[in-house]
């Protein structure tokens, strides 16, 4: 596939828009597995596809939205400002470099355990997030780092909780998989895959039931990342129709990026269209290039936009590709070094420079800046991090219960939280 | 999870418990309030520091052991004024209640709206707040707990129902790993005020997957509560605190008590969450229950009395955390436990409370705790298996009679 970004117009015709597997088809070992030789039809129909023309929601086709601004911009069409350009390189550099520290930090000994970099996914998370307001929520899996910073959780959080310590967002308590932050309404963080998805279904069930019940002014939409191996998982379909049933403001976000560890996607579903599965729930099913931020931002851009007029949820699929192994664990000898390759080509942030530079938004000079500012921000949260402490033994009851009443009462009659040595984790329980 | 039950399924719970009367079994409350008592007041049944004030009221009466059934201290059943109800109305009257003092109270679950709740606990709600607030789930037990987690981190306190207990074994991703977990994991940023409440237990012929028992699969999932109540006044009390507790509870209720009856107060009361009750005080032997066999329990101890025994039953309501100030007090009073619980042997709230009793009261017991339980097998069918299955009266009469030996 050619370089997505051209001069005039990023969003080629929809029969791109609609291819949904790499040109290189990625084969595992020769089976007879249906997946493979199955040949996939490109619909006709241009605009978003909806299971039933009655329900037809009044949603435009990404190629609706591009003709507007085409007629209003007569020369050249260009999405996003020079600032909203600025915005998305930053952040989109921001995720990669923190990644890539993450990396040397975990061989270094300084984080542990299983820590899951985002490198290559960045225009999906930055595409989405950064159309988001403060109120918004995000609710994410354990690939979650990049969504807590796109989200507003400083780096110095991020890295400290990845360090496991007291200054953490979560105080060293959740870890890489597990980034909460209740400032930023980012929502987790989850181990499990499908796990946060009805969490988000419950966000949004709570923007909704503030417009409704409580009456008040609520636009907060709530957008779920997820993976393809995700959309294999019963928690991912119940919540596809609770989300159309009650018309919840969310987004589904699948982050397809092929692979489920060592699992192709294609070995692993019937039908590996995950955008096919929102029209039969009732609701807009999207496809778009995820390696392309400014594809995913159009889409995005439709999408909140639905939610927040309360016309309900969409699914949106993006085709993307993690650089990395699936976690720092993996040694990723499965992947074709082809397949690699082929997506390496098209990243996302070396495909936004060139748009910004070609199209005169930005400079070189500028955005070498930018990358020296983040270099200089992830350093420094590193140092932060090392500088801090661990938490204490007294730490570790303290957040068990909301109301630490829940420990009981102790044989002595006294709630047992009233005893000062029970927090600290000296006292016989 | 597909049988549909209905509200009459329950009115066994009449008959089942015809070898007693309900009437004459008067749930003493466990109140220990000051003498003057103004109805406005919202009065908490048991508060934690004036435990031991109350216990030492009530032993100074020094209650006959010929009285199987304790008189109540003072409740308003004896002043004249209260409301007779029964259990799954004042479920309902609590959660009414509680939903008109806080407009982010709601209900979710299947069949809770429209058709008033399989057991009637959540009728006329929705038609009073609405489809939303009384929220009719699709069958999605794992999906709709989430979502009621998500909601609650986000700022609702939703109150969820299983159908029936067994079918939130669906939901115990949902339950363990966010419900139990997530205000700890978040560095306390989140909390999930949500109940989790439904029927369970060994019913009438039910079957094996709608009789199970599993107050043992929950309780060690850190982070949560568990609750057991066993009358009308302990059902609504425990509903309100549970719904005003900033933690995750699970109440349990029993699928063949929600027809029992009882005089509750007209004023508002809440039941302290992590209390159990005192039902009947004694000197020989500490019998220690919760929920239905509570009732086996009492006809026991009718059997007892007469026997010439003076057992003091306590019902430990929570099951999560144990109470055991309550509990330790009777144990150094009497020396002698015995455990009556219709929970699974193995990894039950029994096999719990005496690991709990035997760390810390080892040496004021006489003679070993002695724990009956259900049996370890699936719920069978016939009538008499079943009858097997959970513990008979004679069985409690036979255990006590050899601890006191």
């Amino acid at each position: 596939m050619a370089t997505s970004f051209s001069a005039t117009l990023p969003l080629h015709g929809s029969q791109e828009n609609r291819l949904l597997l790499p040109p290189i088809r990625l084969a595992p070992p020769p089976s007879s597995f249906l997946g493979f030789t199955r040949s996939l039809t490109i619909p006709s129909s241009r605009r978003l596809y909806h299971a039933h023309a009655a329900r037809r929601s009044p949603v435009v086709g990404v190629q609706e939205v591009v003709k507007e601004k085409k007629v209003t911009n007569s020369l050249v069409c260009i999405l996003i400002t020079k600032e909203e350009g600025l915005v998305l390189y930053e952040d989109m550099i921001l995720g990669r470099s923190f990644e890539d520290m993450c990396a040397q930090m975990y061989y270094r000994g300084k984080m542990f355990g299983f820590v899951h970099l985002y490198n290559g996914q960045e225009a999906v998370s930055t595409g989405f997030i950064k159309l988001l307001t403060q109120s918004d929520s995000v609710v994410s899996t354990y690939r979650d780092h990049v969504h807590a910073l796109s989200k507003g959780v400083s780096a110095r959080a991020v890295m400290s909780e990845l360090f496991g310590k007291v200054t953490g967002c979560c105080r060293g308590q959740g870890g890489s998989m597990h980034m909460f932050s209740k400032e930023h309404n980012m929502l987790g963080g989850f181990a499990f895959i499908g796990e946060g998805i009805p969490v988000a279904t419950g966000a949004a069930f709570t923007s909704k039931y503030k417009r409704e019940v409580l009456k008040q002014d609520c636009e907060d939409v709530t957008v779920a990342f997820f993976g393809d191996g995700t959309c294999n998982n019963g928690q991912f379909y119940e919540c596809l129709n609770m989300a159309a049933l009650y018309k919840l403001p969310i987004i589904f976000v699948v982050e397809n990026n092929l692979w489920a560890i060592g699992m192709s996607h294609l070995r692993s579903t019937s039908d590996p269209e995950i955008w096919k599965k929102g029209p039969a729930f009732g609701m807009p099913g999207v496809h778009v290039d995820g390696m392309d931020v400014l594809k995913v931002r159009e889409v995005a851009k439709e999408a909140v936009t639905r939610a927040r007029r309360g016309e309900g949820p969409t699914l949106v699929e993006c085709e993307t590709y993690r650089f990395r192994g699936h976690s720092l664990a993996d040694p990723d000898e499965l992947r074709d070094a082809a397949e690699k390759a082929k997506y390496a080509a098209r990243d996302p942030i070396t495909a936004l420079k060139k748009y910004l530079v070609e199209n005169k938004l930005a400079s070189e000079g500028e955005l070498k800046t930018i990358e020296k500012k983040i270099d200089e921000l992830v350093e420094e949260a590193v140092e932060f991090a090392d500088a801090s402490p661990q938490p204490g033994r007294s730490q570790l009851l303290e957040n068990v219960f909301a109301d630490p009443k829940g420990f009981g009462i102790g044989p002595d009659g006294r709630y047992r939280c009233e005893d000062p040595k029970f927090t600290q984790g000296t006292a016989q329980v | 999870m597909a049988a549909r039950i209905h509200g009459g399924a329950g009115a066994g719970a009449a008959t089942a418990l015809s070898t007693f009367n309900p009437k004459k079994l008067v749930a003493p409350s466990r109140t220990n309030l000051p003498a003057a008592r103004s109805s406005k007041r919202c009065i908490v049944a048991g508060g934690g520091s004036d435990a031991s004030k109350s216990l030492s009221v009530r032993h100074s009466q020094k209650l006959i052991a010929s009285a199987a059934v304790a008189t109540k201290a003072e409740t308003s059943a004896t002043t004249g004024t209260g409301h007779e109800l029964l259990l799954f109305e004042a479920l309902q009257e609590g959660l009414e209640e509680e939903m008109d003092r806080d407009p982010h109270v709601c209900v979710m679950g299947e069949d809770v709206g429209h058709y008033g709740g399989s057991y009637k606990v959540t009728k006329g709600l929705a038609d009073k707040f609405g489809d939303l607030r009384v929220l009719d789930t699709p069958i999605c037990e794992n999906a709709f707990t989430g979502m009621g987690i998500g909601a609650a981190m986000t700022g609702l306190r939703p109150v969820i129902e299983g159908m029936n207990m067994g079918f939130l074994l669906l939901a115990f991703n949902q339950i363990s790993n966010n419900c139990g977990m997530l205000h700890y994991t978040s560095g306390g940023q989140f909390t999930i005020p949500v109940v989790i409440r439904g029927p369970g237990g060994v019913g009438r012929q039910l079957g094996a997957e709608h009789s199970q028992r599993l107050e043992s699969y929950f309780q060690s999932i850190p982070g949560i509560q568990m609750v057991a109540c066993s009358t009308p006044y302990n059902a609504k009390g425990l509903m309100k605190a549970a719904i005003r507790s900033e933690n995750p509870v699970i109440l349990f209720e029993h699928v063949l008590l929600y027809n029992l009856k009882e005089k509750i107060p007209d004023e508002e009361y809440i039941c302290n969450l992590e209390e159990a009750e005192m039902v009947r005080p004694g000197e020989h032997i500490t019998i220690l229950t919760y929920s239905r066999m509570r009732y086996h329990v009492m006809q026991a101890a009718k059997t007892l009395v007469n026997k010439g025994y003076d057992p003091e039953v306590i019902d430990i309501r929570s099951l999560k955390p144990f109470d055991l100030y309550t509990i330790g007090n009777s144990v150094k009073k009497t020396h002698r436990v015995l455990i009556v619980e219709e929970c699974m042997r193995t990894g039950g709230i029994g096999a719990s409370l005496t690991a709990a009793i035997n760390e810390n009261f080892h040496d004021y017991l006489d003679a070993p705790v002695m724990c009956l339980s259900s049996q370890d097998v699936p719920t069978p069918y016939a009538g008499t298996l079943e009858e097997w299955t959970v513990v008979q009266p004679a069985q409690i009469v036979t255990a006590v009679e050899q601890l006191c030996q």
